[in-house]
């Protein structure tokens, strides 16, 4: 195996790799985050599939 | 490349050089004047999405500073105050300061658009084309009124930050942008008073080299007299009250005196006793615009809390 000589450039980008590492890991809990809170004060959840959605539908006239 | 730092500098950037991109100082004035559009609107945001609002309309700004040091990087390269920024240092490339810049704008937008609303988003996607497309490339390098505009996009947080709350604008929102933008001119052109050479060096055409600075210091006093009754008309809106108004008659009365003194002074005075008077206003500068956003927010806790039923 080659011998590995630690330069100040390897030290560079590895205190860079960590910094995008941390901002992708910060930008995770914001959505989750964000995901739990909308939910949390119901939000619009219904899909758009076949299920029946009692906000669009018409109220019965009698 | 000629020099030996640019050499060195290329493609390894370190992590803070990046964050350096983004203008963190300026970062701090739009979190807080952001963070105080927010809570004082008289809406109730969710404490987490206004947190997350504040840091994309923060990231949104940081991303118009990573445009302008691109577009730029060639007069921050003469002049003494920004030749230390990533690009003119060699640290960073010029095309990874505007990718950046594009992708933190498209992230923030959007971020700020799913977690408020589309009318806060709308006004920031304005405000980082407003610095970067029509005072950084357009208005800055070619007319004196370039500080006027520029002020501009400074002033849009904390009306982003009330559109992140009430979902619209209204003449609260309009009255803080105004503090901001008729701020912004005596500001900065009391930072020329005493910064002159480097502006005149790199081709900005600054008030002080296109008009002198016998007419810049004309232009204060009219900008502070300006924005004295603005500043001061806020109190009597909903977002006002005593302790705002306490707060702005004392600061507006100090400033105007501060601008009027700037105005009876030439430069035989200035320069006998280095600026100092001009160094002092610019310094009453940054108090005034804090602790008039400072006394808004006061002034919402203390209505929020109940207290002004027992006056």
């Amino acid at each position: 195996m080659a011998p590995r000589v630690e330069h100040e450039i390897h030290q560079r980008r590895s205190g860079r790799n960590i910094g995008v590492g941390l901002v992708l890991l910060g930008f995770v809990a914001i959505v989750f985050g964000l995901t739990m809170v909308k939910l949390g004060n119901g939000g619009m959840i219904e899909g758009f599939d076949h299920a029946v959605r009692p906000s669009i539908t018409e109220p019965e006239s009698n | 490349m000629t020099d030996a730092t640019q050499q060195i500098g290329t493609g390894d950037a370190e992590f803070g050089d990046y964050v350096a991109l983004l203008k963190p100082r300026v970062m701090s004035l739009v979190v807080f004047t952001a963070a105080v559009g927010v809570f004082v609107a008289p809406v109730a945001v969710h404490p987490f999405i206004a947190f997350v609002a504040i840091l994309f309309i923060a990231l949104g700004g940081g991303a118009s500073g990573a445009l302008n040091m691109w577009y730029d990087h060639d007069i921050d390269t003469v002049m003494r105050r920004t030749a230390k920024r990533p690009i003119p240092s060699g640290r960073v490339q010029p095309g990874e300061a505007l990718s950046l810049g594009l992708w933190l704008s498209f992230i923030s937008v959007t971020m700020l658009g799913l977690a408020a609303n589309w009318v806060a988003a709308g006004i920031l996607a304005f405000t980082i084309f407003f610095y970067a497309v029509v005072y950084t490339m357009w208005l800055k390098r070619w007319t004196p009124q370039n500080i006027v505009i520029g002020g501009a996009a400074g002033a849009f947080p904390p009306m982003i930050g009330w559109a992140v709350a009430t979902g619209g604008v209204s003449v609260e929102s309009i009255l803080m942008f105004t503090l901001i933008f008729m701020w912004t001119p005596p500001h900065f052109w009391a930072l020329a008073l005493f910064m002159n050479e480097d502006y005149s060096k790199a081709g900005v055409p600054m008030l002080t080299v296109t008009h002198g600075r016998r007419e810049t210091r004309k232009q204060i006093l009219i900008y502070t007299a300006l924005l004295a009754p603005l500043a001061i008309g806020t109190a009597f809106t909903s977002i006002g009250g005593w302790i705002y108004l306490s707060v702005a008659l004392y600061l507006n009365a100090k400033f105007l005196l501060g601008a009027w003194k700037l105005w009876q002074r030439d430069e035989d005075m200035a320069e006998a006793d280095q600026y100092r008077a001009e160094k002092k206003y610019f310094r009453q500068s940054l108090s005034y615009l804090f602790l008039h956003f400072g006394a808004l927010l006061l002034q919402a806790i203390w209505v929020k809390a109940g207290m002004e039923a027992w006056f």
